[in-house]
């Protein structure tokens, strides 16, 4: 089999001198395809995506992007790559329009990027029509969209994106899975950790269960659906 | 009749004045909720920043005046303006550059990054004493009023004058043309959004590929601006001496707070609600009642609130009054 597009390969470390929170893990993702990091609180799937991004130190192991390895990059250089990062937390500019918010996304770009901001208000029609509100004044679906369309101002090749759905309703919830499906087709690589981990693994091309920062199961979104391990622990039967 | 001159008094001694003495606080405000907002800590060197601007100001214009350049009836100290302003760019730059940004790389909290502009402070306060001294000088120029109060009385044929003095113009008009392109650059250009990025969110900033260090070099030059023309303006309508441009950092630091330090529109209305606050209170309003009341309800005494000496007790209260009622300001900013 080739190589991955995004891969980090067995991956060890944590935040600072703590301890490690990674243990020998590995997740990747395909061009153009969805994976999903599951598993149960604090097994470390948001520190996974956090150590493909460069925000942590890794001990061992390393992150290559279409083959080449970035692990020493910065995260800013890794945005320079071609990678799009959407926090959890604070991940839009409140005080700023939902414009200025898409404009600061394409900031390290030169060029001209109205059509690229065309196509995430296409994706996004809520966002054209909200376009001069301060985003902090928008719902909680409504605000994600801005940070999943700021990310893509950048035209990354593979997107990252930190419990999307978190604090959401589930007809958001379904509404922004569908989004990210249509951000997929495009031709993005998607590589998102979810809390609701039975949603997202049916939109999901590969997903990997991570307990205690090590990989407990990995395969096809339906297979590990379909597996009884994995249901009985984490899905509820 | 009366109530015509009652107004013109309160015009002459308390609403031009305080104008003037508001828009000198809110550029200076601006300075300090621009690095609040931006560098996350209270610049405690701003008013002796102010003064070394306004000392090179002052030199440079005793030398053109040596040299006998004049733009009378506007005052010299303006055409020495742009090169003081560069002068000052260079010290904060400098200061920045081999102070600052080590403690900034040290991710050091505002508390002590606040000490530290506390030291700067003492170091600026020193250079200028050192080089100008501590005495009082004055440096304007040119018209002293756009119109005098014997020239109003004449033309109007009233027995009250009102004084414009050139100074106070000048504030006026300069202080709305610099929060005029202050306020279309942080809200149209990229690098004036980047900053409010920064400002905003300083992670997601970096996410997004905004170049700290060029935010940090960008606030230190519209610092020096304001500054520099906060300090000349106050200089120019008053006088200038090191110890009240020290002494200016509490009206300009309640000013901030009042209108919701790192807010720019809220330090505007912060420093004419200090500014007015101060000279009402500290005004003698005796003349002004004789015209508006009746005749038996004159006061007697002078009825002044405060003796002018107390007048930092007024952003003192109101600076207290605000954090105990409203931490984040009269405008939303940020609590301390």
């Amino acid at each position: 089999m080739s190589e991955p597009f995004l891969v980090g390969e067995a991956m060890t470390g944590g935040y600072g001198n703590g301890p490690d929170i990674l243990h020998d893990c590995t997740v990747a993702v395909e061009p153009g395809e969805i994976a999903v990091i599951v598993g149960p609180n604090g097994a470390g799937k948001s520190t996974a995506m956090k150590a493909i991004f460069g925000m942590l130190n890794l001990g061992s192991g390393n992150v290559k992007l279409n083959g080449e390895d970035i692990s020493a990059l910065t995260p800013q250089d890794r945005v320079l790559k071609g990678m799009g990062f959407v926090p959890q937390n604070q991940n839009i500019f409140t005080s700023m329009t939902v414009q200025e918010n898409l404009e600061m996304g394409a900031f390290i770009r030169t060029d001209d990027f109205s059509g690229t901001m065309e196509q995430v208000f296409d994706l996004f029609p809520i966002l054209l029509e909200k376009r001069n509100q301060s985003a902090g004044e928008l719902s909680g679906g409504q605000r994600q969209q801005v940070a999943v369309g700021r990310a893509l101002m950048t035209k990354p090749s593979v997107l990252m994106l930190d419990e999307p759905t978190a604090g959401v309703s589930p007809i958001v919830m379904d509404e922004l899975f569908d989004r990210i499906i249509e951000v997929a087709k495009s031709g993005i690589s998607i590589l998102m950790v979810e809390q609701n981990a039975r949603q997202a693994l049916e939109i999901a091309h590969k997903g990997f269960v991570l307990v205690q920062g090590r990989n407990a199961y990995t395969g096809t979104g339906k297979d590990l659906l379909a597996d009884k391990e994995v249901r009985k622990s984490f899905l509820g039967g | 009749m009366e109530i015509l001159h009652a107004l013109i008094v309160l015009s002459n001694f308390v609403i031009i004045p305080a104008i003037a003495y508001g828009s000198q606080l809110a550029l200076g405000a601006l300075g300090v909720t621009l690095v609040y907002g931006i560098l996350r800590f209270s610049n405690f060197a701003h008013g002796d920043t102010m003064a070394f601007g306004t000392m090179i100001v002052i030199l440079l214009t005793w030398w053109l005046q040596g040299i006998g350049i004049s733009i009378a009836p506007l005052p010299t100290a303006l055409i020495a303006l742009p090169f003081a302003i560069f002068v000052t760019a260079i010290l904060l730059l400098g200061t920045d550059r081999f102070v600052l940004r080590f403690y900034r790389n040290q991710k050091s909290a505002p508390v002590i990054l606040l000490i530290v502009s506390l030291g700067i402070m003492f170091v600026y306060n020193g250079l200028v004493r050192f080089v100008i001294g501590v005495g009082d000088q004055r440096f304007s120029d040119g018209a002293r009023f756009i119109i005098s109060a014997r020239d109003f009385k004449k033309i109007t044929g009233l027995s009250e004058g009102l004084a414009i003095k050139t100074t106070q113009g000048i504030t006026v008009i300069t202080a709305v043309v610099i929060v005029a392109i202050l306020f279309w650059f942080l809200n149209k250009t990229r690098t004036g959004k980047s900053m409010r990025a920064f400002s905003d969110n300083e992670d997601l900033a970096l996410l997004s590929g905004i170049n700290p260090e060029r935010v940090v070099l960008y606030t230190w030059l519209i610092v020096a601006v304001l500054a520099t023309i906060a300090g000349t303006l106050y200089g120019l309508d008053k006088s200038f001496k090191p110890f009240v441009y020290f002494q200016l950092l509490l009206p300009i630091f309640a000013a901030a707070i009042v209108g919701g330090l790192g807010n720019p529109l809220g330090a505007i209305a912060g420093g004419f609600v200090i500014a007015f606050s101060e000279v009402t209170v500290t005004y003698a309003w005796k003349k002004v009642l004789m015209y508006a009341l009746p005749e038996n309800l004159e006061p007697s005494g002078l009825t002044q609130l405060l003796a002018t000496e107390y007048k930092f007790a007024v952003s003192f209260a109101i600076l207290l009054i605000v954090l105990l009622f409203k931490p984040t300001g009269l405008f939303k900013g940020k609590a301390l």
